[in-house]
């Protein structure tokens, strides 16, 4: 690796580094987005004791639900895991830590983090179990709790094409989670669909600048789809 | 007779105004993108990053990278624009959303809502329904009356854990339209052949009835 060139020639190389008790942040909605790729890998290396940042935790045989089934996660926040037997189980026998978080309030928790704040107020969750325990502030007459925010010791995202310079764009709604995501780790991987020459992406178009992105990867993908829904031609 | 989902879905939409952006959650909330008014534009959103929903693809359109907040293939229409949950959540939580129509489990007379656990069963997560219901000044509820063993799901106070706290004003049943305010609910209108005597025996919380009650037309 030179200067800004962030490509890293194996998935080996590009986790090296993660070991037991690590905290990750994925990004990813449901199975749209996700680094799969780079979960596998993971699950591959077979570190154990995670901590796992993502909105979902995959299905029972694809995404984050490998990880699952491998045991290689301590504990999950999460905003929605209503798609996965494996989790509920692990979560009822107790083998499985999980943090329910509110999906906006993950996202400005992984935004928080990447840039820098460490907490802020939101009203979400005021009143609800998930505001039991937590400081209370009230601003202009409306009660607000207080949100710590999330980093991590890896980010794993997935983009659509990026430069050598890490600069990644995102495709439709496979964004979700991931700029976020990639804010907010210590070491922040990308896996892409297509690595191009600089110059190729229109500066502003960018989504994540290069600057937030240490390793860069290109992936084939599986791309499942989770509900295929169509309407007549 | 009770409303159908349809017939519920069609109410609600009656709710709709031009220019509106609307969030609709999943269920009977989703039906009401079938029933939007002739000659009215309103853009759906969908927080997993999309506003300006459009229909289901056909089979050569299905993209995996072009989903809804229920996880299901759908297009973009027309004036649409996709974006990062943070931008999707800023909208939500800022205010931004004209609408949000949303299921649940349990209403209460303060306004309180419990959509997400059933504590001792399987807990799925809140998904985005706890920012939807504290972000949005304008909210309406669709669920049923009762449950199906009987119980009423309109209550003096939620037994399931909370969503959100003193956020419901508006809640539409397969029995009847109801406003929440004062710490009552005041019925505003009934399903067509649904007696007022009916709506009281399943209303567990308190019930505010006027001299008349409109029947709601289709």
């Amino acid at each position: 690796m030179a200067g800004f060139d962030k490509r890293v020639d194996s998935y080996e190389a590009a986790l090296a580094g993660l070991t037991d008790n690590m905290t990750v942040i994925a990004g990813g909605f449901g199975l749209c987005g996700i680094p799969e790729n780079l979960i596998a890998q993971i699950r591959r290396m077979g570190v154990k004791g995670l901590t796992v940042v993502s909105n979902n935790c995959g299905v029972d045989d694809f995404g984050l639900g490998i990880l699952l089934k491998d045991r290689q996660i301590k504990k999950m926040i999460a905003s929605y895991v209503g798609e996965n037997a494996e989790f509920e189980r692990q979560l009822l026998s107790g083998e499985l830590e999980v943090e329910l978080t509110p999906q906006g309030t993950l996202a400005e928790k992984i935004r928080a983090g990447g840039a820098g704040i460490p907490a802020f107020f939101t009203a979400t969750g005021y009143g609800t179990p998930v505001g039991e325990n937590k400081e209370v502030r009230e601003f202009n007459g409306r009660k607000y709790i207080l949100e710590p925010s999330i980093t991590a010791d890896f980010a794993i995202v997935k983009g659509w094409k990026a430069d050598w310079y890490g600069n990644v764009v995102y495709r439709h709604t496979a964004q979700n989670f991931n700029p976020a995501a990639a804010t907010a780790g210590r070491i922040t991987v990308v896996e892409v669909e297509e690595i191009v020459e600089p110059g190729q992406l229109e500066p502003s178009q960018i989504h994540t600048p290069g600057i937030y992105v240490d390793r860069l990867i290109q992936g084939n993908f599986e791309k499942r789809i989770e509900k295929r829904t169509t309407r007549a031609a | 007779m009770a409303l159908t989902r349809e017939q519920m879905a069609e109410r609600v939409a009656r709710e709709l105004r031009d220019g509106f952006y609307v969030n609709l959650g999943i269920g009977i909330p989703t039906l009401v993108a079938n029933y939007v008014p002739k000659g009215m534009e309103v853009m759906l959103q969908s927080e997993n990053g999309l506003l300006g929903m459009g229909p289901f693809p056909t089979d050569s359109e299905v993209d995996a990278d072009m989903i809804n907040a229920g996880k299901q293939t759908v297009t973009a229409r027309v004036g649409a624009s996709i974006f990062s949950s943070v931008e999707s959540f800023a909208m939500i939580r800022g205010g931004h959303v004209d609408l949000t129509v949303l299921g649940a489990f349990e209403v209460d007379v303060q306004g309180n809502i419990a959509s997400w656990m059933v504590p001792g069963k399987l807990v799925k997560g809140m998904g985005g329904a706890m920012d939807l219901v504290a972000g949005a000044e304008n909210i309406i509820v669709t669920m049923m009356h009762a449950s199906k063993d009987g119980e009423s799901k309109l209550l003096d106070r939620c037994s399931l854990p909370l969503t959100g706290s003193g956020c419901i004003k508006r809640v539409l049943t397969d029995l009847a339209y109801i406003e929440i305010a004062d710490g009552a609910f005041h019925l505003k209108e009934r399903a067509p052949g649904v007696s007022v005597e009916e709506i009281k025996a399943k209303t567990a919380g308190r019930l505010i009835v006027p001299a008349s009650v409109p029947e709601m037309k289709f």
